[in-house]
């Protein structure tokens, strides 16, 4: 039987590997057609540079020299029978693509200064711990790039603003930080909760396939409101003018306490990477986003 | 708008025949990587009278960290996409006195203080696609010496010799024009439109 450590650090390295370097189906379709609808020729230029950047990359060259802090996302299966050798793994398969790849070292002690060289250190990388019924883990990597995080906000708003106000919070940030955030970009909307449950109900929306709207029809709306008002601005690709501001903006939520409206929002740059693989209880491995090849 | 395929060093009357909304394309030697700590350095050595190791003038100046790793004893670029310039503005305008660089490429553009040094020395800003660092790394072919080693990898001022390095977008130009701010007075102007989507009224 295969060691178990080492299949979930292979097959991580592998996920990093695709993350940095190809990005999922949809994303890479969405910039395509963003690109035919354009009409503008600085618009034309940016997204035609992404598309051939793109296509550079899938030689196996990260697309973007900030290969972002190394974010996973882990649902595991009550039964799955290999969950203490999840987090070495991860960490090891870090170190691992840091140097194979190689992905930029981005993570700084905030303290005492300095880089520790690998992607790792204190709670870094950090793990979305999911326990779910079932024996298989499921596992996401998710790089995020510092430039989009730094427009990501918390705003704790008065309820009687509504979902007027949430709305408004959302779209006052994209005209503050225009193209900053390496447009055409996703938001994340997470509303309700708490501060930290909503900013992370606002990253995980990032995940979701583009041009998915809500179950529910309100929040679909609300979806759909945000993508019209934010194009509607004409920041466009890379904040230099056009159509597409966002590929997409998505929305979820949580109960809130009476006296509290809190919305989170996380920004996504067009560079969407991630890469997802479901790993069985017998140590098989599908991966979702990227196919290997034949599969 | 035109397009040009310039070579280093660029002539000041080159860099002034850029307009805002041109594409440039670079080849050459004189193409240098700068963040903040390369800006700040090249600044303190010119006020006391130091050389740097490289001639800035006629340059390309890049903002931009690398990733860069080496291969059979010789180090290359593998991604290098620009960086937030504005982080720059506090060292840009003195810099393009001093050093007589004619294109700083970035990304999300410069403020008052650049656009003034860029009419007065004869220079232009241009913007490369954010995130395009698979593409950047074809157009720097040679890293011909990696100075600064100590500012560290993103840092440190990288010497390049690029090919066809581009698109890179003129956005601030020697006649005193930004798209940057131009884009800021649009998108204020489109407020109430935008608002309506949401149901606000201003």
């Amino acid at each position: 039987m295969n060691d178990p450590m080492q299949v979930i650090e292979d097959t991580t390295v592998r996920l990093l590997r695709m993350a940095a370097t190809k990005l999922p189906k949809d994303i890479e379709d969405a910039l395509r057609a963003a690109r035919e609808i354009e009409t503008d020729e600085t618009a034309k230029t940016q997204l035609s540079a992404i598309i051939q950047n793109i296509e550079i990359a899938e030689e196996g060259i990260p697309m973007c020299q900030d290969t972002g802090i190394i974010i996973f996302y882990v649902k595991v299966g009550e039964k799955f029978p290999f969950m203490s050798e999840i987090r070495e793994a991860l960490t090891n398969a870090t170190k691992k693509a840091t140097a194979e790849v190689p992905l930029r070292p981005n993570a700084v002690n905030p303290i005492v200064g300095g880089n520790s060289g690998d992607n790792t250190g204190v709670k870094i990388p950090w793990i979305n711990w999911e326990v779910v019924p079932g024996d298989t883990l499921e596992v996401i990597a998710f790089p995020k790039g510092g430039g989009s995080e730094n427009v990501a906000i918390v705003g704790m708003l008065k309820p009687g603003v509504g979902l007027k106000g949430v709305k408004k919070l959302v779209t006052d940030n994209a005209m503050s930080y225009m193209g900053k955030a390496c447009s055409p970009n996703i938001i994340g909307v997470g509303i309700g909760g708490g501060a930290d449950i909503a900013i992370k109900i606002a990253k995980q929306q990032l995940l979701r396939p583009i041009g998915e709207r809500h179950p529910e029809p309100e929040v679909a709306q609300i979806e759909e409101d945000l993508i019209a008002a934010i194009n509607a601005t004409g920041i466009g690709p890379m904040g230099l003018g056009g159509k597409t501001t966002v590929l997409d903006v998505k929305v979820d939520y949580a109960m809130r306490h009476p006296a509290s409206l809190p919305v989170g929002v996380a920004v996504q740059c067009w560079a969407a990477r991630h890469s997802k693989a479901i790993i069985s209880k017998d140590l098989g491995v599908t991966f979702v986003t990227h196919p290997t090849e034949g599969a | 708008m035109a397009e040009y395929h310039l070579t280093t060093p660029i002539s000041e009357e080159d860099a002034r025949k850029l307009k805002v909304g041109d594409v440039v394309f670079v080849s050459g030697e004189h193409v240098y990587t700068a963040r903040d700590e390369a800006h700040e350095r090249a600044l303190e050595m010119f006020d006391k009278g130091e050389k740097p190791p490289v001639d800035f003038e006629g340059s390309v100046v890049y903002h931009v960290g690398p990733v860069a790793w080496k291969k059979g004893g010789k180090w290359q670029i593998v991604s290098a996409g620009p960086t937030t310039s504005i982080r720059m503005e506090m060292f840009e305008d003195d810099f393009l006195r001093k050093y007589k660089a004619r294109i700083v490429i970035g990304k999300g553009g410069m403020g008052e203080k650049t656009l003034a040094a860029l009419k007065e020395v004869g220079a232009v800003y241009c913007s490369f696609t954010g995130g395009c660092g698979a593409l950047a790394a074809k157009g720097l072919k040679e890293v011909r010496s990696y100075e600064w080693q100590d500012l560290g990898m993103p840092e440190a001022l990288w010497v390049i010799t690029a090919e066809e390095f581009g698109p890179l977008l003129v956005t601030m130009d020697s006649h005193g024009n930004s798209l940057h701010a131009e884009m800021d007075r649009k998108v204020a102007s489109r407020k109430a439109d935008v608002y309506a989507h949401i149901g606000i009224e201003e």
